[in-house]
């Protein structure tokens, strides 16, 4: 405004209409657009059920997983998820790595020595089957892919090292599976044998039934196993083995964080000292 | 040739200089070696005493910023190529292994990854400068169109870089974007084939990918140096679009620019480390973590978030040739804007028209990137139609129109008195820019 030299007076005329017309066209896309975001969200909003959100331990600038969540988390995936889904990707051994569920070496021996492998061929040209060890992978409940769907009504049971990052929502979306079959399906919804109804489940049909409830695994600590309680110890697990150096990145983030700060700000001091040579203070 | 053009006259006698040793300014071992390699003065010239505008705001941090990306890049990517496998059977898990086992691995895929989105948050912002600031004019119209070339080839990077992990994204975005090729008349099948190396997306195809990847980042690096090198001749451009005169209108590059950028990189740096180390899928997209399957197709197949503008064009067009057509010129049109906009204006400071022009073109921008996102069905086919109109209608229509219409505000004659107009408020900009 301040600087209109106001020598053509015609001209500032037509630029004050031209000014407005553009606001106002400018203010209308912006309605519009936000307009579309509001009916598009409340539309996915009608299929999709809200995730149930849940505070973990993991969450946040100091996040760290739960000990004792994740070890019990480790006996509800072997009692009950790894009779159908492997986890190709984690060894016994990780059991016993930082930032995990810190078993000990022995106790991850035991655990692993429960397992038979199949090895070889040996100098006969045998295979053999020997007891595991913590650098064997876990073991996988299949011996392939079509196994799998034999015995899971054509269904294949994910594999699930990576599971929790390979679904948007991640921990919530997990828990919120777990915590989604409902007894009676609404009465407009026909399920086929073996498909069952799971409120949030894309399309609301899921191939696996209710895999938790109330006391299906003991826990030696004296924890209540209600569903919620092995719902969540499970998803922690499951965390832990998609992001096994969660701990170390939010640690060595905010190092780096607090780092950077006390630096920039000492830049920034040193910038102006710089710079009052050509700006000096009025 | 005539005579006198050869130089391999040998009948006349000339004195020769093939002996250039000397002109150093330095003394001593330095000197020594500067005389014989004149690279010590070059860098003493280009990067210390080199004179720039004074006035430049932190817009002008994003080249060194992209430089500071670029070099990053290609050292972590270095770092991961000595433990990745480019082979359909073994990336996925060998990108897993580099997550799990190998020391810090984690950090250099998940810094590698978001690396490259700030790279091209950062080169948007370079690009919407240079647009707003008329930098591609007269004389860095070279400088512009090779910076369309690097973007080019950045594009092309990221994608072949996304196949990599080989998840799903991966694979069929490595699908759709190769059978854009098919859409060429006669030769198009053939091309598609050519390009995956078999009959369908499989393991060759990445493990061609991979070696373009690599190919691709160092020509991107070769061609960022043309890019300095013609900045070094032409100059910096500055808010007021007025070339410096005397001392009164620069400041020397260190430690002036020097002090200022290394600011700027500590801001982008820090927002780089909280996403890396907080949120380092958020950029990303869950389904790159399920291994690829030729047999499932994902319901929505979307590319990263920086192509997704560029995607919505591609989509508004229900005819594919038309379609491609349209996405590589969206970009390519960029290299006609010199010769589009006629203004001797430079800044838009003294443009009011191009000036909201501009802004409407970076919602454009925007908007067209929301429903690149989105399913392209209903109202957003009509909406990425109207963006793609505009995009089109901005540079080809728009620009030359106003150009030669718009009558722009009276300007100082030097960037000393801009910066004095500013000051008494004669002026008005944005603080930031």
């Amino acid at each position: 405004m301040s600087m209109r030299i106001g020598k053509n007076k015609e001209k500032s005329k037509h630029l004050k209409f031209f000014k407005k017309i553009m606001s106002s066209l400018l203010k209308f896309s912006l309605f519009f657009f936000l307009l579309i975001f509001n009916v598009s969200n409340s539309s996915s909003a009608e299929k999709q059920e809200k995730l149930l959100k849940q505070s973990w331990s993991f969450d946040g600038f100091f996040g760290k997983f739960d000990r004792a969540s994740l070890q019990r988390g480790y006996q509800v995936y072997t009692e009950v998820c790894a009779s159908c889904h492997s986890m190709n990707l984690l060894s016994y051994r990780n059991l016993s790595e930082v930032g995990g569920p810190s078993f000990s070496e022995e106790e991850v021996k035991a655990i692993a020595s429960k397992v038979e492998v199949l090895d070889g061929p040996n100098d006969s040209g045998e295979m053999f089957k020997r007891p595991g060890k913590p650098s064997d992978k876990f073991a996988s409940p299949f011996a392939n892919e079509k196994a799998a769907r034999a015995a899971n009504g054509g269904a294949y049971p994910p594999d699930m090292s990576v599971l929790v990052k390979a679904r948007a929502g991640g921990p919530d979306y997990i828990y919120s599976i777990l915590m989604g079959y409902t007894d009676k399906p609404p009465k407009d919804v026909k399920l086929e044998d073996g498909v069952y109804y799971n409120k949030y489940m894309p399309g609301n049909k899921i191939k696996m039934s209710k895999p938790l409830s109330q006391d299906s695994v003991k826990y030696s600590d004296g924890t209540p196993t209600t569903e919620e309680q092995l719902s969540k110890d499970v998803v922690t697990f499951l965390t832990w083995a998609s992001e096994p150096h969660l701990e170390a990145r939010k640690r060595i983030g905010f190092k780096t964080v607090v780092y950077l700060l006390i630096l920039t700000v000492l830049v920034y001091l040193v910038k102006k000292k710089i710079w009052l040579r050509v700006e000096p203070k009025v | 040739m005539s005579e006198k053009d050869s130089n391999f006259n040998q009948n006349e006698i000339k004195p020769v200089h093939t002996n250039k040793v000397g002109g150093s300014p330095f003394k001593g071992v330095v000197g020594w070696i500067d005389n014989r390699l004149p690279i010590i003065r070059m860098f003493k010239y280009e990067y210390l005493d080199f004179q720039v505008p004074k006035n430049l705001s932190y817009l002008w941090s994003l080249g060194g910023i992209l430089m500071i990306c670029l070099i990053f890049l290609i050292v972590t990517g270095l770092a991961l190529g000595m433990h990745y496998k480019p082979s359909s059977s073994e990336a996925f898990t060998s990108v897993e292994k580099i997550m799990r086992d190998v020391n810090y691995g984690w950090l250099l895929r998940y810094a590698h990854m978001n690396f490259a989105s700030f790279f091209f948050i950062a080169v948007y912002i370079h690009i919407f400068r240079g647009l707003y600031y008329g930098s591609y004019k007269e004389p860095r119209q070279l400088m512009w169109l090779i910076g369309i070339v690097i973007f080019f080839m950045m594009m092309a990077t990221a994608f072949l870089g996304y196949t990599l992990p080989w998840g799903q994204m991966s694979y069929w975005g490595a699908t759709v974007i190769t059978n854009l090729f098919s859409a060429v008349p006669l030769v198009g099948e053939g091309i598609v084939t050519w390009l995956w190396g078999d009959y369908a997306v499989g393991d060759s195809t990445l493990n061609r990918f991979y070696v373009l990847h690599w190919l691709l980042a160092f020509g991107i690096l070769g061609i960022v140096i043309f890019h300095v090198i013609a900045l070094h001749i032409v100059g910096s451009n500055n808010p007021s679009g007025i070339e410096p005169v005397d001392t009164r209108d620069t400041v020397s590059f260190a430690p002036f620019t020097t002090s200022k950028d290394l600011f700027a990189m500590l801001i982008f740096l820090l927002a780089f480390v909280l996403i890396t180390m907080y949120a380092p899928n958020y950029l990303g997209h869950p389904d790159n973590y399920i291994p690829a399957d030729p047999l499932i197709t994902p319901a929505h197949i979307v590319p990263e978030w920086y192509f997704l503008p560029f995607y919505a064009i591609l989509r508004s067009i229900p005819d594919k040739l038309l379609g491609v057509i349209a996405m590589v010129s969206s970009i390519a049109v960029l290299g006609l804007l010199p010769w589009l906009d006629l203004s001797k204006v430079r800044s838009s400071v003294f443009r009011p028209v191009w000036k909201q022009f501009v802004f409407l073109f970076v919602l454009d921008f925007f908007v067209l990137m929301y429903v690149g996102g989105m399913p392209a069905e209903g109202i957003y086919v009509l909406i990425s139609r109207v963006g793609t109109v505009y995009w089109f209608l901005f540079f080809l229509v728009i620009a030359p129109l106003v150009s030669l219409t718009e009558k722009p505000l009276p300007m100082p004659k030097s960037i000393h008195e801009y910066e004095d107009w500013k000051k008494q408020g004669k002026i008005k900009t944005f603080k930031i820019f």
